[in-house]
Formats: C-alpha cells, structure tokens, sequence
C-alpha cells in the first residue's frame, strides 16, 4: 500500500530536468505521477516511477541528490465531493497532510498522493471507511 | 621537548642581536651578488654600511612574487650555480610557476628547521612517520624528510595519493605519525571508515599538517577520524617550505625560527609596520639562506603576531593561523570577507559540505553576496520547508559573523567544480564591468 516516491532537489537551471527525463528514458523507466515544489533557487521534483530503486541508483550515478519517501494514494471517482470525503477520514483521524497531488485516470477515476508523517496509521483509517488504496504493483509497472 | 635550546629560548635581546649580525651579512651578500637587489638599494640609496642593527630592516625594499616572476628562473640567485644543490619550483597556479634554489647549507638549516618543527609536535628517533606530502618540485615532501631523517625517525616516503597503501602501510607499519595536507588528513580519515579497518592497528599519534588553509573545526574533525593530535605546520617555498614556522603542544600559535626568518606583520595597503598583536600582512628576510635570500618578501597571507612567552619554554613569536590572503581578500560595502571565515561557518553546520563558492556582484552600485552551497545528499529533505529552513540558518550563521548580509544558494551536490591544486573559492562579477 505504501509507494516509493522519488524525491529529487534541482537546482532551477535551464535543461536540468531535461536531464533528468532523458536518464530515466534512456533506462526505460516509465513516469506514473510527478508534481515539482519550487522556490526562487530550487525546486523539488517528486515522481513516482516504474523500478523505483533502478531509478535511484540511476539518477545518484548522474550526481543527483534522491531521497525515498513513502506516500499512499488514494483512488476514489472523479465526481464531485470525493476528494473531500477522503480527506475528513484523515482529519478526523488527527493525521496531517505535509504535501499532495493528484491525477485523473481514465473516465470515472482520480487518485490523489500524499505525504503524511504518519502513513501506515493513514492506510488504516482509510481501510477502515473502505477506501481503495493505490497498490504500489499498479503504479511501477504502468 | 625541544630540538634547539639555544635557539629556540633564546633571550630576546640576544636573538634581536644575532639578528641584526645577521641581517648585515645578508644584505652585503645580495648587494655584491644579485643585480636586481643592487640596484633596488641603490635606486633608495642605501649601501650596506647603512645596515647596522635589526632596527635598519625597515628602511628596506620589499620583494613580491612578482619580482620572483620577473627574475625567473635563477634571476634572484646570489651564489653560482655550482653551489646549487636542490631546485624547487611552485605549481605556478598564478602564473609563471617562482622557483627557489638551495645550497648544501641551506639543505642543512631546512632540515634543522624541520627537527625542531617535529619535535614540537612531539616525534622522537622511536617514530614512524609516514611522509604523505608529495615529493618532486613541490618542497613538501623532501622538506619534511629531511628534517624526520635529521631527528633519526624511521621515514616513510609515500608520497602523496596512492590512498590504498597509505592505509595498508598505517596498518602493516604501524605509522605513529603523518604529514600531509590536512584535507588529505581528512579523506584518509573517513577512508578508514569506509573500508572499516581495524581502528585498534592504526597507531598515530601526531599529524603534521599544512601547506594549505584549514579551521579550528577542520582539527577537531581530523583529530576524531584518525585519532591523533593534529598540528599545524606552517611554510612557502619562498621563504625555505614547511618549517618556517609550527604550532608547539601548547598549540597557542606557529612559532617562527626567527634566528633564519625575520618575520614582520605590514599594513598591506601602506606597507607601514605595525605593532604584535595586529592583524596584517606577513612579511619575512631570510637571513641565513645562502642560494636565494629573499628582503622583506610579501607573502600575502594575512595573520598576527604574538609575542608573550609561550608556558612550552620557547621565546620565539608566534603566529596565528591564517586568516586569508592579502590578494584574496574581497571587500565587500566596505567589509572585508575571507572565504576561510565562509568555510569555518559551513563546516561549524553538519548539514552542509565545506564546498562553497562566493560570488559577488554589484547591482544598482551596491555589492552583493552570494554564496552557493552544495547540499549534502544524506541531509536533502523533500520538504521546502526544511531546506528553506536550512537555507535561513545557513545565512543567519554567516551574516552574523561577516556583518553583512549574504544571499544562500543551495546547489545539488557535486556541481561546484572541483579542483586537484588549490580550489576556486571566489568568482568576482565586479571586475568584468
């Protein structure tokens, strides 16, 4: 349930995460989900690839720094007030958000990544109000 | 433990006395033997008659690096070539590389240097020492041998690299003390970590280190990596290489073998003298070197000197650790800021890798500050927050000890370039304008 995410520090100069795209590509590493935090000097990439640790080996070997972190995902319909249900499971559950994104996939389904500092407590309580959890299996091998 | 008694607790009127004798035979020498210093003296008007005492250096020209530059290669030789001995030269980083001669006395006099250096740092006849300073032009290498050799200390002459059999030659030879450069102290240190070698076989006792600047944070994490007391040695191959002058167990300042090094501290803008205890420029006459006797030489390192009785027993000056170069120096608004105090702020931090770059600019006719850090990848949060953070404390620290404000840029790992020599500390947008 929990899924390996790739953080990557860039510094914000032209072409560097071209660079980056171009490794991944040249290892037949595969981009399931990614969203970049900047600030003025840097930004922060986070994706989640197929072959995770081939990933990381990869793009260490290129000078980049890469930090592992654990996310869950949450699959839920892509209607309205989804999103919403998800995150008062969490809240009334006293776990925080440190970061998110999300993505749609397909017609009828969206799922949403997040960082919290608690994550298996998380995997819990959404399980609990049968939420459907993102299996790590279906993401590293899109 | 002292090499030299006599010279090195000698009474201060008595050494002020030898050297002025001395300082009276070295100006004759260069005066009948090296054309450029003639004429220099004689352009000012000074004969050697004039030189009587200590108290006349002052009316003496300086030498700069560049004169050493213009008289390339044996300009500034004041005996003949078949009294040359040994051939030094400077990598030449800066320009046209400055070379150095030395005659069979001067060989002696560096190696006596040398064995009182060692002794300060308490090695003995008992001794192994692995000399890892490099040999060849550089005066490191063959400059501690001597001297290790003079005291009847089993050497080791490694030389510098080679990182495999230093640490095997620790382990098999049982090593009681290393001279090298402090960052290969530092690499050799965590080597030993890496490759988990038996901690129990290494058997250091005393590193010697130098020829590069270093910060009190830097001994303290070499000293907890091999396990040793680390000194500082202190030389230039101008002046004669390592041994000019070295930090005593007392390791409250480098004394000066002022019998051979008269050493002043200059205000390196007006050149005027200034007092002990002041912070300047620092200047040396070698008074015994017989092949090239240098005159009030400029070494642009800036430091203080010390004066007051060291608790070891020697009389001789001490100086401080460097605190930047006179031509390295950047003013900035009006303060002057030193890469080293950058280096010491980073490395004070465990969070960052004392691999930095300033650079410095002028918008709107004002200077700015900024410095690039790498961020070590073991401290790398996916959270802005934490680096911004870590960003914030980084500038705080170095704002409060430049007092003035400086701009943190945290860059990935690797990207400031490094180098094999000396590093490029400083990149000055303001002279391209």
């Amino acid at each position: 349930m929990i899924i390996r995410q790739l953080s990557v520090f860039l510094e914000n100069r032209a072409g560097r995460l071209t660079e980056l795209t171009g490794i991944l590509a040249d290892n037949d590493i595969n981009i399931s989900a990614f969203s970049i935090a900047d600030t003025t000097d840097f930004g922060i990439l986070r994706v989640i690839t197929g072959k995770p640790e081939l990933a990381e080996k990869v793009l260490k070997e290129h000078g980049f720094a890469v930090k592992i972190t654990d996310v869950i995902g949450i699959v839920m319909r892509n209607k309205p007030g989804a999103l919403h249900h998800a995150l008062q499971i969490l809240t009334d559950n006293g776990i925080s958000i440190e970061y998110m994104y999300a993505f749609a996939s397909g017609d009828d389904r969206a799922t949403a990544v997040i960082r919290t500092d608690a994550p298996k407590k998380a995997i819990e309580v959404l399980q609990l109000h049968e939420m459907e959890l993102l299996q790590a299996g279906d993401v590293y091998q899109i | 433990m002292i090499w030299n008694e006599h010279h090195e607790c000698m009474d201060r009127q008595r050494l002020t006395e030898l050297q002025g004798e001395r300082l009276r035979d070295m100006v004759e020498r260069i005066y009948f033997n090296v054309p450029f210093y003639r004429a220099k003296l004689q352009e000012m008007g000074i004969e050697p008659g004039d030189i009587r005492s200590l108290e006349d250096l002052k009316k003496l020209p300086f030498t700069t690096k560049q004169d050493l530059r213009d008289n390339y290669p044996f300009g500034l030789f004041a005996v003949p070539q078949h009294d040359v001995v040994r051939l030094h030269a400077s990598s030449g980083t800066t320009g046209k590389s400055t070379v150095v001669g030395y005659t069979h006395n001067d060989i002696l006099m560096w190696s006596e240097v040398v064995a009182r250096s060692l002794t300060m740092a308490g090695i003995t006849r008992n001794d192994i020492i692995q000399v890892a300073y490099g040999y060849g032009l550089f005066t490191g290498g063959l400059g501690v041998h001597y001297g290790a050799e003079k005291i009847g200390a089993s050497v080791i002459p490694i030389s510098g690299g080679n990182t495999k059999k230093q640490l095997q030659l620790l382990e098999d030879f049982g090593s009681t003390a290393i001279a090298c450069t402090p960052s290969y102290a530092a690499y050799l240190g965590e080597a030993i970590a890496e490759e988990k070698l038996d901690r129990s076989k290494i058997k250091l006792k005393a590193g010697i280190f130098g020829a590069e600047p270093w910060t009190e944070e830097m001994r303290t994490q070499i000293q907890q990596l091999l396990g040793l007391k680390a000194y500082d040695i202190y030389g230039l191959s101008e002046v004669i290489g390592p041994g000019v002058s070295m930090e005593c167990a007392c390791q409250r300042g480098m004394h000066i073998f002022e019998d051979h090094f008269i050493p002043e501290i200059i205000d390196p803008e007006t050149c005027e003298v200034l007092p002990y205890g002041t912070l300047g420029e620092l200047v040396f006459t070698t008074v015994t070197k017989e092949a090239m006797p240098l005159m009030r030489y400029r070494t642009r390192d800036l430091t203080r000197l010390h004066i007051d009785k060291c608790d070891c027993g020697r009389t001789l000056v001490r100086m401080e650790k460097c605190v930047g170069r006179s031509d390295d120096m950047l003013i900035i608004r009006g303060v002057n800021v030193f890469p080293s105090q950058v280096e010491s702020v980073l490395l004070e931090m465990s969070e960052t890798r004392p691999h930095y770059l300033l650079v410095v600019d002028r918008e709107n006719n004002l200077d700015t500050l900024e410095i690039q850090v790498e961020v070590e990848e073991q401290f790398f949060s996916d959270e802005v927050k934490e680096l911004e953070g870590l960003r914030k404390r980084i500038s705080g620290n170095l704002t409060s000890l430049l007092g003035l404000h400086a701009s943190v840029r945290l860059v990935e790992p690797g990207t400031i370039e490094r180098s094999m020599g000396k590093a490029q500390r400083v990149v000055d947008k303001r002279k391209l304008k």
